[in-house]
């Protein structure tokens, strides 16, 4: 069928901020979408509240919205724009759950609007358990046993007939978000009473666990005239029991016979047809590994995080081709831009193996529950490809950039006897592959540890080579370490700097050997047809072969390092950077090659950069590939702290570090260095000094009084930092810190209790232009990733933004810096600034910044970076005039996924996601940003308080503030002495009443600050814990219920909030 | 073991051997089945070829007794990256080089595949020796040069030498058998089919002599063209008894109907060709394995009801007003999708209706 010609206008919805379960791969699969739309001459409308996503960038779409994705907003933009058809499932679960509501609400009705792809009633039939069940009974496919309840009673009475363990799933819920297993009654409920709560519907289903068989993954593709394809399989590692956001995950199945392969494709294709879905979707099997039974667990009805794995795993660009068949055209109507000769109309050969594995939000999160289960709790992955499982497994390995004394941790488990290591393998947990190579070295048989895991035994098998193979070149020294040993090391994927840790010689001596031998890897194209047909794409994978497909061109070419997979506090707006970087190289002429290992992003999209080459980013693997293509030089400033950190060991051989200079990195980020540059230029820091002993830091401390904010030098995203009060909790964080990182001292700064700014700046090296300032709206002490953040300013004083303006602009020739940096400053009561930190590189606020002033900042960067000047550009140095528009930047959490983690905010960054809002005023931003990040503001009912004696003060303004606007007020014993004291009325709740108070109805919103870093069994830790876990809106700190207040106050009987376009806004003045 | 493969050009791949000890020549092919190599290995299609498998793990799930595709290997030999030393799979029999041994198979591992499939998908498909033996490309161009000589009937190697029977209370199918796929006769007798399988030097008179219902002209190796006498049988069939060919049965019906067949660069063999049907408008995935294809325009009798979506290769025809049909992919899988079973049910169909 030919393309549709009645549908002229789409609105695609995105899916909104960075949580667990739906990350980056959304943006990857919604610009695709957006790009294969208007390919095809359609004029495409954009919503999504996500400013640090290539989607809402001005050219992936006509019209673009940075608006919440709620349904107040979304139909004022459908009335606005009035499309002719929906886009929605590219948006995961955000954008089908939207479709749902906007459907029931009758606006799509209304005015003829279509909902393309894959129809309601498909959606509902595949997500609505009872119905799934019943569509999945009439074509004779198996599910396991299960029972759809709506109340915590029928739950009880259907677990009473089929027994334990049992698996609870909430309906219409991302990333199985308060699901679990539960082997107790105890348990049972507890998940369930949750479940029912999260549930936009209020329903859960129960289901027999199928625990231990394996997990199989199809995805399918079908277009409009029921043509079927499977893009790829997928076998998880890990048995049925790990969600697969959790599982590390292989491509293509390894353990199935055609038999099971086929058996399997044929049920998915039988499935998809039955749901009539239209475009791609992706479905679970669990596979009985002692016979040919099979139970369907699951099926989603739209692009996913898998089927971003599986784009990126086979070369088929999956989002792409479903946009095209949302739009009437046929699979063999589409060609295969891979081959580009041939069509989308066919099933992927791989002659590779692809191992994905989750990247844990564990390192933060300390206290965090690491078990793995139904509930995703995986930020990321990182995706590795090699011609052997081993290599693929390594190289995935290597890529998390996770330093656990290199690939195979050996470090970790070290201590622990075969006893605690069998313990350790009983539950699955984010370290379990590292625990079993520590077995297989401690000589645990491999049939117990498949006995003990489920793992199948052919998984089990391989790691034991790789430790077989460890074993021997540890054995053989450097001194047997000949040509045959370390080709066979380097063909089962080991990495030279795990080489060198097992021979005991430092990385260089490999690395030498490697020169002398000499060994190199080869690089082979993903094309989709494991070799059958030409291919035209770039995209790369080394491996230790004999031939290499890269032809390396003659043109003049610039190496841009990517980020790696999302953690906290390296987002995707690193990708953003990066991915702007390639297209600013692109423009300029230049080749631009990146390397990079993260499957969900748009940066390693095959046609983003000339070349893509999908690598562990360690020294070894950048050099290697620095080698073959011998670009110009490398840029290293988009890439996070991942490709900062590649900047000194680069240099040292001789590879150019394009930009800011790898001695200004290195002034930026050593301690002593920087403060004698403030010192010289003038710029006051808060009083500090480094220590490294537990004496000198108390010495310090007092010297400089408390509190004081410790942290390690080199520091992620706020890494390990804390604000102490005392000698002894001073004691306590050096002991942890120490032991933390061991090879760097401990930082000891003056806490100042101010507000806090940043800057991102663009410099040439000479002069420095400065977009704008954005100011936090909570004071110093909480994490700048977690803050709110307002642009422009919203009560910085004209004095105290010349001074920001002033240093900004001093710090940035001095460091000489060339392209972008990020500066955070505190100011104190008497409006004193201060210099927090530089980053010598892109930061999070770039992509916000760059889209409410118009001001390309990556792009301007690059054009720097490769020589060109600010006045050469035509932009004026300085602070730039300030927009008439107001944009706030919100951060969004997924606590939800994340049990056992104090929801308070502190100087630890704990956001994995944001949002913009932008209006023509403060409020308007602030209400929208806040509507974004899912905070339901609530117009009225009961607040109530759970605050600690520091915050006395404003706990009482705050409280009177609410009264005012007729909340109600309750409080929890503290808090009600004082107001009582103040003559405030409120009603005593008693602390055994409490977590009842707040898992009901009766409170609509809960103020919790912090008394003390949390600590799970505080009833502070308790209160924020359950709201979360309830639904019940909460807020830890002070400022942020005032900015809450403000709008409140401000917004009180106002008229309704507009919608802004991009292109309304983000105007570029020079 | 040292082992080496040669080409007919000279390239060589020197790698380690496994299975057979020894020397074995043959057309070098490679398949692009990500799963299935037992079925491969059984395929009496890839009799006289050396085939070499893209996916680069091969063995995994070992081997069992159930997933062969005749009674006996047939490939002359077998080249792989890697293969497994401790396969898992519920249904495994026989691990990977024991099973190679066993059936006298010579075998070449820790190649770069890849490599020998581009230099195939570029030069076309060359034979090429294995040798376990010599290491001497000189020498070993000579054997192979001698080996090409030889002329070998590839189909009378695997075809049944006599007639034999599988009963059934359904349509009595003649199976001519030029190195049938057990999957072929499987999915007859899914469907009650009483299948008499003739040699393929049968005449039309010994096959019309079991008064089938209808005549599949089945898979097998080789040139279509080196079956004359296939070909002026089919053609005393035509019009008596509904006819159904598969690979080289379709290019035996095409030749037998005036049609031309030529070879192709390095042929289709993969689980993964699109197949568009003009009379569904459907496009399906199919199963694939041969190295000749027939030449698009040849009779006006004949409607081409299916094109390959990549290449435009023809891959299926019907007679305009006898029961013919015909299909160049492989409807019964094994390995492959079995999205195509239907076909079998078409011709159960055609049967039917030429006995009303």
């Amino acid at each position: 069928m030919p393309k549709r010609s009645d549908i002229k206008k789409v609105l695609v919805i995105g899916s909104g901020p960075i949580i667990i379960g739906q990350a980056a791969e959304f943006d990857y699969s919604g610009t695709q979408a957006c790009k294969s739309l208007k390919e095809e001459g359609i004029e495409v409308v954009l919503v999504n509240s996500n400013p640090a996503t290539i989607m809402t960038d001005g050219e992936t779409a006509d019209k673009i919205y940075i608006e919440p994705i709620t349904l107040e907003f979304v139909k004022k933009i459908i009335e606005k724009e009035r499309p002719d058809g929906i886009l929605a499932s590219l948006g995961g679960q955000t954008g089908l759950n939207m479709a749902v509501q906007l459907a029931n609400d009758g606006i799509l009705e209304r005015l003829g609007i279509e909902l393309l792809g894959t129809s309601l009633q498909s959606i509902k039939k595949a997500e609505d358990r009872e119905l799934f069940k019943k569509t999945m009974q009439e074509i004779n496919e198996k599910v396991p046993h299960s029972a759809i309840v709506n109340n915590l009673e029928d739950a009880v009475a259907f677990v009473e007939s089929v027994g334990f363990p049992i698996i609870i799933r909430p309906a219409y819920t991302l990333g199985g978000t308060g699901g679990g297993i539960a082997k107790n009654m105890e348990e049972f409920r507890y998940i369930c009473g949750k479940g029912l709560k999260l549930s936009m519907i209020n329903q859960v289903l129960l289901e027999q666990s199928v625990a231990g068989w394996k997990e199989i993954e199809y995805e399918v593709m079908r277009d409009g005239s029921d043509n079927c394809i499977i893009i790829c399989n997928m076998e998880n590692f890990d048995p049925v029991g790990v969600h697969t956001g959790d599982s590390i995950v292989v491509a293509p199945s390894q353990t199935l016979s055609d038999m099971e392969y086929q058996m399997l494709r044929s049920a998915s294709i039988k499935i998809i047809r039955a749901l009539e879905i239209k475009g791609g979707c992706n479905i679970q099997f669990a596979l009985n590994p002692e016979s040919y039974e099979y139970v369907v667990i699951e099926v989603n009805p739209r692009v996913s995080r898998s089927s971003a794995l599986a784009s990126k795993a086979t070369g088929y660009p999956i989002a792409r081709v479903a946009a095209k068949i949302a739009i009437g055209l046929n699979l063999d109507e589409i060609r295969n831009s891979v081959t580009q000769n041939t069509f989308a109309c066919f099933e992927p050969s791989l002659d590779y193996i692809v191992t994905k594995v989750p990247r844990w939000p564990f390192d933060k999160f300390t206290t965090a529950d690491r078990s793995l289960g139904t509930q995703m709790k995986a930020t990321g992955e990182v995706m590795a490809i090699g011609r052997t499982f081993e290599e693929s497994l390594l190289k995935a390995i290597d890529s998390l950039d996770i330093k656990l004394n290199y690939q195979l941790g050996l470090k970790l488990f070290d201590s622990k006897t075969p006893d605690e290591l069998r313990d350790v393998l009983k539950t699955p947990r984010d370290e379990r592959i590292f625990a079993i190579f520590k077995a297989l070295q401690k000589g645990i048989s491999v049939e117990e540890i498949v006995s003990i895991t489920k793992v199948d035994s052919f998984f089990i098998h391989k790691l034991q080579n790789i430790v077989l193979l460890a074993d021997e070149i540890k054995n053989a020294g450097i001194a047997w370490l000949d040509y045959d040993l370390y080709i066979r090391a380097k063909k089962i994927g080991f990495g030279d700097s795990y080489i060198a840790n097992l021979v005991n010689v430092p990385l260089d001596t490999v690395l030498e050997l490697r020169q002398k031998y000499p060994i190199k890897p080869v690089y082979k194209i993903v094309d989709t047809c494991a070799g059958e047909f030409e291919a035209v794409t770039p995209y790369y994978y080394s491996t230790y072969e004999e031939r290499d497909d890269v032809v390396v061109s003659k043109r003049n070419k610039v190496l841009v390092i990517g980020s790696g997979p999302i953690r906290i506090g390296q987002g995707i707006e690193f990708d953003y950077c990066s991915v702007h970087s390639v297209r600013t190289l692109k423009e300029l002429g230049i080749e631009s090659i990146i390397i990079n290992n993260n499957p969900e992003t748009v940066s390693t999209d095959f046609d983003t950069s000339d070349k893509l080459y999908f690598e562990p980013l360690t020294k070894e693997c950048v050099l290697d590939i620095i080698r073959k293509e011998k670009p110009e030089g490398i840029i290293v400033q988009f890439g996070g702290q991942t490709a900062i950190n590649l900047a000194e060991p680069l240099h040292k051989e001789g590879v150019k570090i394009l930009g800011t200079s790898v001695k200004s990195i290195d002034i930026a980020e050593d301690r002593d260095k920087f403060l004698k540059l403030l010192d010289e230029l003038n710029i006051p820091i808060p009083e500090g000094s480094t220590a490294f002993s537990v004496k000198q830091a108390k010495t310090i401390a007092n010297r400089i009084g408390y509190p004081v904010l410790v942290r390690p030098s080199y520091v992620l995203g706020g890494r390990a930092m804390e604000i102490v009060y005392n000698d002894k909790s001073l004691e306590e964080y050096m002991k942890m810190a120490v032991d933390l990182s061991a090879k760097h001292p401990v930082l000891i700064d003056k806490y100042i209790n101010g507000r806090e700014a940043e800057v991102d700046g663009i410099c040439d090296g000479e002069e420095v232009l400065i977009p704008g300032i954005f100011e936090h709206v909570e004071r110093a002490g909480i994490h700048s990733g977690d803050s709110i953040a307002v642009y422009p300013p919203h009560k910085l004083s004209q004095k105290i933004k010349d001074t920001i303006t002033d240093y900004t602009m001093k710090l940035a020739k001095a460091l000489k810096t060339v392209g972008l940096f990020n500066i955070q400053f505190v100011i104190d009561k008497e409006d004193r600034v201060y210099v927090i930190e530089v980053n010598p590189r892109a930061s999070r606020t770039i992509p916000i910044m760059s889209k409410i002033t118009g001001i390309p900042m990556v792009n301007v960067a690059t054009r720097l970076i490769m020589g060109e000047t600010l006045r050469g550009l035509g932009y004026k140095p300085g602070l730039a005039k300030e927009s008439k528009f107001t944009a706030v930047k919100a951060p969004v959490f997924s606590f939800a996924k994340l049990t056992t983690v104090d929801t308070f905010l502190g100087p630890e960054m704990k956001s994995t996601g944001e949002v913009m809002g932008v209006d023509r005023d403060y409020h308007h931003a602030l209400y929208k940003a806040l509507i974004a990040s899912g905070l339901s503001i609530p117009t009225g009912g009961s607040v109530l308080f759970v605050t600690g004696e520091r915050d006395r003060e404003d706990c009482i303004r705050m409280a009177s503030r609410f009264s005012r606007l007729g909340f109600r007020l309750m409080a929890d014993e503290d808090t009600f002495v004082w107001l009582k004291e103040e003559g405030m009325k409120a009603e005593l709740v008693p602390t055994d009443n409490i977590l009842e108070y707040v898992k009901s109805d009766k409170v609509s919103l809960v103020i919790s600050t912090p008394a003390k870093e949390g600590i799970p069994g505080r009833l502070g830790f308790s209160v924020r814990r359950t709201a979360m876990e309830y639904n019940t809106p909460c807020i830890t700190a002070s400022d942020t219920t005032n900015a809450v207040l403000d709008i409140l106050e401000h917004m009180a009987g106002k008229k309704e909030t507009q919608i802004y376009a991009l292109d309304e806004y983000s105007v570029q003045t020079k | 073991m040292k082992s080496v493969l040669v080409l007919e050009d000279g390239t060589y791949f020197p790698g380690e051997g496994f299975g057979q000890k020894g020397e074995t020549a043959g057309e070098v092919v490679f398949n692009t089945c990500m799963t299935g190599y037992q079925e491969i290995t059984t395929d009496p299609s890839y009799n006289g070829q050396i085939v070499t498998m893209t996916y680069p793990l091969v063995g995994n799930y070992g081997f069992n007794g159930e997933d062969n595709e005749s009674y006996k290997t047939h490939v002359q030999g077998f080249i792989v990256k890697e293969l497994c030393v401790e396969p898992n799979n519920w249904r495994n029999t026989t691990d990977p080089d024991e099973y190679f041994r066993k059936n006298n198979i010579i075998g070449l591992k820790g190649i770069d595949t890849r490599a020998l499939t581009q230099h195939i998908r570029s030069h076309g498909s060359m034979f090429g020796i294995i040798s376990t033996e010599c290491g001497n490309v000189d020498i070993l161009l000579e054997k192979l040069k001698a080996k090409m000589q030889e002329k070998r009937s590839l189909v009378m190697e695997v075809t049944t030498p006599e007639p034999y029977l599988i009963p059934g209370g359904g349509n009595t199918v003649a199976l001519l058998d030029f190195g049938v796929k057990r999957n072929i006769i499987r999915s007859l007798q899914k469907r009650g089919c009483n299948i008499y399988v003739l040699p393929a030097s049968s005449t039309a008179e010994e096959i019309l002599s079991v008064n089938p219902d209808g005549v599949l002209v089945s898979n097998g190796p080789g040139d279509p063209k080196d079956l004359p006498g296939a070909k002026a049988v089919l053609q005393q069939l035509l019009g008596k008894k509904p006819l159904f060919g598969i690979c080289l049965g379709h290019q035996l019906l095409g030749l037998s109907l005036g049609g031309n067949t030529y070879k192709l660069k390095f042929g289709h063999h993969g689980g993964n060709h699109p197949v568009k049907d003009f009379i569904t408008g459907r496009c399906y995935i199919t199963s694939q394995n041969h190295n000749y294809a027939l030449e698009k325009d040849f009779s006006s009798d004949i409607e081409i009801t299916h094109m390959n979506v990549n290449d435009n290769t023809v891959e299926g025809f019907r007679h305009k007003t006898l029961p013919v049909l015909s299909v160049q992919y492989h409807p019964e899988a094994a390995p492959g999708p079995q999205d195509s079973a239907y076909l079998f049910d078409e011709f159960i169909k055609m049967m039917q209706h030429a006995k009303c």
